[in-house]
Formats: structure tokens, sequence, C-alpha cells
């Protein structure tokens, strides 16, 4: 095998595997909510449609819409790696084990995720798939663009049923409780580590990891309660 | 004080172990090694086996007496070897379970006693700094910065016990490495060697069997020397950097 490939598959190389394809997510979380948080609109998902048809059509989101899926693909199949590893590193448990102030988190980084693949797909296959592949019945707003696939519809009815409701908001606790951990977690992985700014960058990963999964959260809540 | 103790036995790595229970009377002024040495007294005059446990310097420095106590290496207390561990901080009556590190790259040896090898492996990789025999330089030709030189110092303080792999759920090394690897790499006689000193030593470490860091952060809360993980870091950035920015090419672990 050559130097990248030994340097790939060495425990730090596949962390920083891990590191940058979970700051490349967190940085889509932030660009995906802001985008959906227009779903609050009250204009009957004028701006929503639209804007989703933007991001289904222009041939720049395409492209990079290819290198999230690749992202999300790489962070779980090296996580999953990773787990395995972890897993046989150690053959007979403890009877005792105390981990005084230790962050629940950061233990349980592979249950978490598994979790987050679990509402992944029940996401992808309720949204994405129906987008892509499935029949969405069109709508057009006089605005030169057309009839757009009425998104905004087939949201509004999904959160009418609560059982999503519930799954949409557990999913959103488990991400918060992922990136609790992983946001400065990935920074230690690249080997920032700053008595200056290690401080800030924990406060920004709390922040962050409280802010935007609430930001999800409230819609299919607001969906279900006030639509 | 009363006690009792459930400690784990072992032949051997082939063979499967098992806790046994005994009880002892310690003063709460003894160090937990000689509450065990009152107890395999005792012990010795029933004509019943000892338990078998490792210990050397009995003051903190060697890193030999290896045991998990209650859930935590080397015990309850902060920045301790289970040598400098007093038996004030446990109560009368208390029962205390005693079982040795748990790694795959640490098989046990006897009882408590598991062989830490792979530590000396990953020191031959490159834990070291050549230097052609001769005159002692004087002390004080290479001027040297007092912060680095504290931080140098700070990671020279690990003492390679190996309570940062039995703390760690994942059983990482990483703590241990890259104190090694940082108190060289800092100072000017070890950073010539640098690139290729962090790179062998990582995958040796990796070739051991150790996990990977999670970056949970229990090893530094239960290292008897209170090593930073700031050196993980440290190795991070400079495992990475010498893959990328040197000729060095990585070998497979
Ligand atoms: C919303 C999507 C996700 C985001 C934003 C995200 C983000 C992150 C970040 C930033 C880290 C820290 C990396 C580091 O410590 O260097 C991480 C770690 C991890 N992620 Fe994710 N992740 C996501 C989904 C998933 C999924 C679906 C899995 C599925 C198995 C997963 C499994 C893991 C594992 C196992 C780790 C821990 C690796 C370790 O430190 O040992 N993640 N994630
Ligand atoms: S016996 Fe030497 S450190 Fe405990």
């Amino acid at each position: 095998m050559s130097w990248i490939t030994n340097f790939l598959t060495s425990s730090i190389g596949r962390k920083l595997i891990m590191s940058l394809t979970g700051l490349f997510l967190i940085q889509f979380l932030l660009i995906h909510l802001i985008g959906n948080l227009q779903l609050l609109v009250d204009d009957g998902g004028e701006k929503f449609n639209l804007y989703a048809q933007f991001m289904t059509t222009n041939p720049v989101i395409k492209a990079a819409s290819i290198l999230l899926y690749a992202g999300i693909l790489l962070h779980i199949i090296q996580g999953l790696l990773i787990w395995k590893q972890n897993s046989g590193s150690r053959n007979t448990r403890y009877a005792v084990s105390k981990n005084p102030n230790v962050d629940f988190s950061s233990k349980n980084m592979a249950w978490l995720g598994t979790i987050i693949m679990v509402f992944l797909i029940l996401h992808l296959w309720q949204f994405w798939f129906k987008m892509k592949f499935g029949t969405v019945p069109p709508i057009d707003y006089n605005e030169g663009t057309g009839p757009v696939k009425d998104l905004y519809t087939l949201v509004a009815a999904a959160f009418k049923n609560p059982l999503y409701v519930i799954a949409y908001v557990i999913g959103m606790i488990v991400i918060a409780l992922h990136l609790k951990h992983g946001f400065q977690s990935s920074f230690q992985t690249l080997g920032l580590n700053h008595k200056k700014y290690t401080p800030f960058i924990k406060g920004l990963g709390l922040i962050y990891s409280i802010l935007v999964p609430l930001g999800f959260a409230i819609i299919p809540i607001y969906f279900y309660f006030f639509r | 004080m009363k006690l009792t103790l459930k400690i784990w036995k072992q032949k051997n790595n082939s063979s499967a172990g098992k806790f046994e229970t005994y009880s002892v009377e310690a003063d709460e002024h003894m160090s937990f090694l000689e509450m065990l040495d009152v107890l395999n007294q005792s012990l010795l005059e029933q004509k019943k086996e000892p338990v078998v446990f490792e210990h050397d310097c009995r003051e903190g420095i060697c890193g030999s007496c290896s045991m998990v106590i209650n859930g935590q290496p080397h015990g309850p207390n902060k920045g301790t070897t289970a040598c400098q561990l007093h038996m004030r901080y446990f109560k009368d009556g208390q029962t205390i379970t005693i079982e040795p590190w748990r790694a795959k790259a640490f098989p046990i040896v006897k009882d408590l006693v598991v062989d830490r090898s792979a530590f000396d492996r990953i020191i031959q990789a490159g834990g070291y700094i050549s230097v052609n025999t001769g005159q002692a330089q004087d002390g004080n030709a290479i001027p040297i910065e007092k912060g680095l030189a504290s931080e140098a110092m700070d990671a020279a303080t690990c003492i390679g016990c190996g309570a940062c792999v039995a703390a760690c759920p994942n059983a990482s090394a990483m703590l241990f490495t890259s104190a090694k690897v940082s108190h060289l790499g800092l100072m000017p006689q070890g950073e010539i060697e640098h690139t290729k000193r962090v790179q062998s030593m990582v995958t040796q470490m990796d070739s051991e069997g150790f996990g990977n860091c999670s970056n949970v952060g229990v090893c530094e809360a239960e290292c008897p020397k209170g090593i930073s993980i700031e050196n993980i870091a440290r190795m991070n950035r400079q495992y990475i950097g010498s893959v990328f920015g040197s000729q060095t090419k990585v070998e497979k672990a």
C-alpha cells in the first residue's frame, strides 16, 4: 500500500476523515436549517417551494449535493469501522466502571450516530425520495418559473401525523447530543487545541448543538399545532 | 478498619479468571499496596496463594502498580498512583473491587499483573533522540524558552503506567504516545528527528491493537500525572503535518 492509504487507515487518519466529514455535515445542517425556516412563512408555501425548486435544479447545488451524499456515506462507513475497531480493543469488560465527569455523548457517539442514521433513512424516504423519484403534485405561482413541485403541502401533511412529529423531535435531540461532543471533538482531532481558542470553540459548539436542532424541531411542532 | 476485597484472580492469559472475595484488617495510615501486603501475608500464613500485583518504587514514579480500584485506575484519588493512595480514603466496612487493566494490547500475566510491553515497543519505535557519544554538552549551551521547557517537562512526567489505556472506553494509547512524542519533539534536540518519530510511534501504536481516540477525555482525568489531552491534539497535528509536509512516507501498521 502507498503512504496515503497507510495514512488513511491509521487511527489518526480515520479520525481525520470523521472530523472533516463531520464538519462538512455541520455546515450543511446550518444551511439546510436556514432554507427550511422558510416553511414558517405564512404564504401557502410559495417561498419554500420556489426555494426547493431552485435547490433541486441549480447545477452548482446539484454538484454540491453529490459531495454531500459522499460525505454522509463516508462519515457513516468510517464511523462504523472505527466503532468495530474500538469494540475489539477490550476483551473483558470491567465489573465496576466509574468515570467521573465524562460527557455521556462522547462515550456514545456510535449509538447516537446509528439513531441518526435511522432517522436519516426515514427523512430521506419521506421527502427527498418523493421529491426526486416520486410524483409530487405541481403548483404554479405565476412567477415565471412555471409549475413547481409542491413540497410544502407534502411537509404540511406529514407533520399532521403526531408520530412523525415525535420522530422528528427525537431525531433532533439525538443530533444535538451527537454534536454536543462532535463539534468540539472535530477540532481536537484536527489538532486544534489552544489555550485561547478552545474555550471559544467549545462554547460555540454548545450553542450550535442546541440552537440548530431546536430550529429544526420547531418546524414539525409548529405545523402540528398551528397549521 | 475492616474491609472486604473482591479481587480478580487469573492464572494466566489463556485461562479464565474470576473474582475471589477476601477480608482484611487494615490501618488507615497504610498505603493501598501495604494493605495488599497485609492480605498476602495472611494468605501465606494460611498456606493460600497470594494475590499477584506489580509494584516497584512505591513512590509514584515507576508506574508499575497498575490496578483498577472500584472502577477507577489507581483508585478514587485524583493525581495519585495506587502505591501513593492512602487507606484513609476508604471507609470501615467498605467493599473494594480490584481488577487488572483491561485492554487487548495488555494481556494478563497473572491476577492483577498485565504485560505492558506494547508501550516499550512504542518507545523503541521512536521514543528516543539520537546523540553521538562524547563529552556531555554544557547544559545551558542551547537556549530553550521557559514555556516550551515547562510544556515538555509536563509531558515528560508520564510514568507509562497505562492508566490512560485502562480508563479509555476504547482502550486507546493516544495519551501515552502523545506525551512521549511531545516531551521529545518540543525540545530542540528532539525536534530534529521529529517527523519520523511521530510517524513510527503512531504506526507502532496502531499495530499493537489499541483503540482509536474518541476525545472522551477520561485518560486525562484518570492520569496520575495529570497529562493533558492537549498533547493528543499536538500529536494529531504533527502526525498529519508530517504525512503531508515531509518526505517521510507513512508505513503500514
Ligand atoms: C447530522 C449528521 C451528522 C453530523 C453533523 C455528524 C457530525 C459529527 C462530528 C462533528 C463528529 C466528531 C468527529 C471527531 O471527533 O473528530 C462525529 C463523530 C462521529 N459520528 Fe457523526 N455526524 C452525523 C451523523 C452520523 C451518523 C449518521 C453516524 C452513523 C453511524 C455517525 C457516527 C459517528 C461516530 C461513530 C463518531 C465518533 C467517532 C469517534 O470519535 O470515535 N455520525 N460526527
Ligand atoms: S509502585 Fe511505582 S508508581 Fe506505584
